[in-house]
C-alpha cells in the first residue's frame, strides 16, 4: 500500500515537473523576441505566396502594351513592368520560386552535408579526404562557384538549385562534423559499442540526433543566403530563366527602366529584404533556444560569412 | 616562426589540388564541348575536329588537366575563344577598375566602421550603442546590390549629384576617376562596414576590460588618452583581420556591383565570359580570384602570427 502511494506521489511529481518545464519552454520560446519576429515575417511571406496567387486578378505572364510601366495606383497596386505585367502578381509568384528554391537548396544541403559530417566524424580516413574537397570548395568564392556553374549548367531552375547546393554543403559538413565529432567522444556512445552495436546504428540513431540543433540553425541561415545569391544570379541573367518571375528577375528588368520605374527596384528589393531579415532572425532566434553553446558557432559562422557577405 | 610559416604553406597544397580539380572539371559538365560554341552552328564535324585538336580537347581527361595544371602553375591561363588575347591578358586589362573599387570601398567602409565601433564601445548598453549595433543587424542584412540599385535611385536618379554608372581611367583626372566610383565604393563598403564595427566594438570592450586599462586610468591619465593610445593599439590586431577578410570579399562582392555601375572590372569580364560561353576566361578568372584570396588570407595568417606569438604557439 505505502509503497503504491508513494509510485503514485513520485509520478504525480514528474508531471508536475513536466508541466513546468513545457511552461517554461513556451515562456522562453515567446520571449525570444527574434524568434517571433522571425517567424511572423516568415509566416506572412509563406501566407503570401501559397495563398497569393488566387487572390489577385492578374496572371504573371499576361502582357497588355498599353499598360506599360504604370506607377502604383488603383488598377495595379504596385504598377505595372516594361511588359505592361501586373507587378504585385509577379512579385506574389516570385515569392513562390524564390522560397521554393531556398527551401530545396536549404533541404539538400542539410540532407547531404548531414551524411557527409556524420562519416567523416566516424571514420578518420574518410574525414581527411571528404573535409579537404571542403576545404577547397570553400576556398572558390561562393558567388564565382555559383555563376561558373551556371555557365556549365545553364540557366534553369533545377541547375540553380543543383549550384548552390555545391556551394553551400561544405559549410554544412563543416558544422556536423565538428558537433559530431564531440558526440563521438561521449561516453554513451563508448557502451554503444562495446556493447557490440553497428556503426550505422550509433551514426544514425545515437550521433545524428545529437547534431540536429547546430543543422537546422544552419539550414536556416544557408535559406536566407541562397535567397540573396540566387537573386543575384537571375539579376546577373544566370538565375532563373527569364518568364518566369523571380525577385532576381523582377529586379533585372527594373534595371532597365531604372529612370521611369521605381517601383520596379524597391518592391522586389524590399521582399528580398524582409526574407532575409525574418530568416536570419529565426536562424538566431532557434540557435539561442536549442543550443547552449551558440557563441562559439556564432563566432565560426560571422567569420565565414563576412567572406561571402560582400555579394 | 620558420615552422609555422612552412605549415600554413604546406597546408595549402591539397586546397589549391582540389580548387583545381573543382575549376577544371567546370568546363567538362557542359553539355556539348567547347568547339561547337566557338565555331556557330554551320561548322563541319572536320572543322570541329581540327578545333579540338588544337585546343588539346581529344586527350584523355588526366592528359587535359595535367596540361592545364602544368599551364596555370607558370602562369599561362590559356586562350580566350572569343576574344582576341590570352586570359591573362584579359584579366591584367580588367583588374585596375576593380582593385581601385575595391580599395575605395574598404576606404568608405573604415571611415564609417572605426569610429562607430569605437563610440559603442565606449558607450557600451547606451541608446547609442544599441542605435550603432542594430542599424549593422540592418546593414548585414541588405545585399549590396540591392543597396547599389536603391542608391542609384536616390541619388543618381532622383537627386542627380553623381553619375548613375560608367568608369572613367585614373588618367582622366582623380575627381573624375573618384566621382565614378563614389555609389559602387558605398554600397560595398557600409555592407563591409556593418562587420568592421561590430568586430572594432567586441575587440574595444574586451581590451576596456582589462587591468592595464584600469591602471591607466587609475593613475589619471585623460580618458582620451586610454582610449586612443591604450585601448585602440591593442584592439587593433583583430580589427585588422576583419580588414583583410573583408578585403578578399570586397574583390569577389564586387562582381555584381560592377555590372550594375557598367565598371569594366574582373566582375564584367566574367559576366560578359558567361553569355558568351567563354569557359577559359571563366576557367582563368575563377582560378585567379581564389588563389589570390587564398594568398590573401594566407597573409594575414603569417603576420598575426608574427605579431602575436600567441597564434603560432597555440597552433603547434
Amino acid at each position: 500500500m505505502e509503497v503504491k502511494e508513494s509510485t503514485l506521489a513520485l509520478s504525480k511529481a514528474r508531471k508536475k515537473l513536466k508541466k513546468e518545464q513545457q511552461e517554461l519552454l513556451k515562456k522562453r520560446f515567446f520571449s525570444n523576441y527574434s524568434l517571433m519576429i522571425g517567424l511572423v515575417i516568415l509566416s506572412i511571406l509563406v501566407l503570401l505566396s501559397v495563398v497569393g496567387p488566387f487572390l489577385i486578378g492578374y496572371s504573371p505572364y499576361e502582357m497588355t502594351v498599353n499598360n506599360r510601366l504604370q506607377a502604383p495606383g488603383a488598377n495595379h497596386l504596385l504598377g505595372t513592368d516594361n511588359f505592361g505585367r501586373d507587378l504585385l502578381s509577379r512579385i506574389i509568384h516570385g515569392s513562390r520560386s524564390s522560397l521554393g528554391v531556398g527551401v530545396s537548396i536549404a533541404l539538400i544541403t542539410s540532407v547531404v552535408g548531414l551524411t557527409i559530417g556524420l562519416y567523416s566524424s566516424y571514420y578518420k580516413r574518410l574525414d581527411n579526404i571528404l573535409m579537404r574537397i571542403c576545404d577547397g570548395l570553400m576556398a572558390i568564392p561562393g558567388i564565382l562557384l555559383a555563376i561558373a556553374l551556371m555557365a556549365a549548367l545553364g540557366p534553369k531552375v533545377e541547375n540553380v538549385i543543383i549550384a548552390l547546393s555545391i556551394v553551400f554543403t561544405p559549410s554544412v559538413a563543416r558544422i556536423v562534423r565538428s558537433a559530431a565529432i564531440v558526440v563521438r567522444e561521449q561516453t554513451f556512445i563508448e557502451a554503444m559499442k562495446s556493447q557490440g552495436a553497428s556503426s550505422s546504428r550509433i551514426i544514425w540513431l545515437h550521433i545524428a540526433p545529437n547534431v540536429l540543433s547546430p543543422l537546422i540553425v544552419q539550414a536556416t541561415f544557408i535559406f536566407a543566403d541562397s535567397i540573396i545569391i540566387e537573386a543575384a544570379l537571375s539579376f546577373l541573367g544566370a538565375g532563373i530563366p527569364a518568364p518566369a518571375p523571380s525577385w532576381g528577375n523582377i529586379l533585372y528588368d527594373g534595371k532597365l527602366v531604372i529612370f521611369n520605374a521605381w517601383w520596379m527596384t524597391v518592391f522586389p528589393g524590399v521582399m528580398i529584404i524582409l526574407a532575409v531579415i525574418g530568416l536570419n532572425s529565426l536562424g538566431d532566434g532557434l540557435r539561442d533556444i536549442m543550443d547552449p553553446h551558440y557563441k562559439k558557432i556564432k563566432r565560426k559562422r560571422t567569420r565565414k560569412s563576412e567572406k561571402e557577405r560582400a555579394v | 616562426m620558420w615552422a609555422y610559416i612552412i605549415k600554413r604553406l604546406l597546408s595549402l597544397i591539397p586546397v589549391l589540388f582540389i580548387v583545381s580539380i573543382v575549376i577544371f572539371s567546370i568546363i567538362h559538365i557542359t553539355p556539348g564541348d567547347p568547339t561547337s560554341f566557338m565555331l556557330g552552328e554551320e561548322a563541319t564535324e572536320t572543322e570541329l575536329a581540327a578545333a579540338r585538336t588544337q585546343l588539346g580537347l581529344d586527350l584523355p581527361i588526366y592528359e587535359q588537366y595535367l596540361n592545364w595544371v602544368k599551364k596555370a602553375a607558370t602562369g599561362n591561363l590559356g586562350q580566350s575563344y572569343h576574344m582576341n588575347m590570352s586570359v591573362n591578358e584579359a584579366i591584367m586589362s580588367h583588374i585596375g577598375p576593380t582593385l581601385s573599387l575595391a580599395i575605395l570601398a574598404e576606404i568608405v567602409a573604415l571611415c564609417i566602421a572605426i569610429p562607430l565601433g569605437i563610440i559603442a564601445a565606449v558607450r557600451r548598453g547606451t541608446a547609442t550603442d544599441q542605435t550603432v549595433m542594430g542599424i549593422s543587424l540592418l546593414g548585414m542584412a541588405i545585399p549590396s546590390f540591392l543597396l547599389a540599385l536603391f542608391l542609384v535611385l536616390l541619388i543618381g536618379v532622383k537627386l542627380q549629384w553623381l553619375p548613375v554608372a560608367g568608369y572613367r581611367p585614373l588618367e582622366s583626372g582623380l575627381w573624375n576617376h573618384v566621382k565614378y566610383l563614389i555609389m559602387p565604393a558605398i554600397s560595398l563598403g557600409t555592407i563591409q562596414a556593418a562587420l568592421i564595427a561590430r568586430m572594432t566594438r567586441s575587440s574595444m570592450l574586451e581590451v576596456l576590460n582589462t587591468n592595464y586599462i584600469k591602471m591607466a586610468r587609475a593613475k589619471g591619465v585623460v580618458e582620451k588618452r586610454v582610449i586612443f593610445n591604450h585601448a585602440l593599439q591593442n584592439a587593433f590586431l583583430p580589427i585588422l583581420t576583419v580588414i583583410g577578410i573583408t578585403f578578399g570579399g570586397l574583390v569577389t562582392g564586387a562582381v555584381v556591383t560592377e555590372t550594375i555601375f557598367n565598371i569594366p572590372g574582373i566582375g564584367s569580364l566574367i559576366i560578359n565570359s558567361v553569355s558568351k560561353r567563354d569557359y577559359t576566361v571563366i576557367q582563368g578568372v575563377v582560378l585567379f580570384v581564389t588563389f589570390s584570396y587564398v594568398m590573401i588570407n594566407l597573409l594575414i595568417d603569417i603576420l598575426y602570427g608574427v605579431i602575436d606569438p600567441r597564434v603560432r604557439l597555440e597552433e603547434n
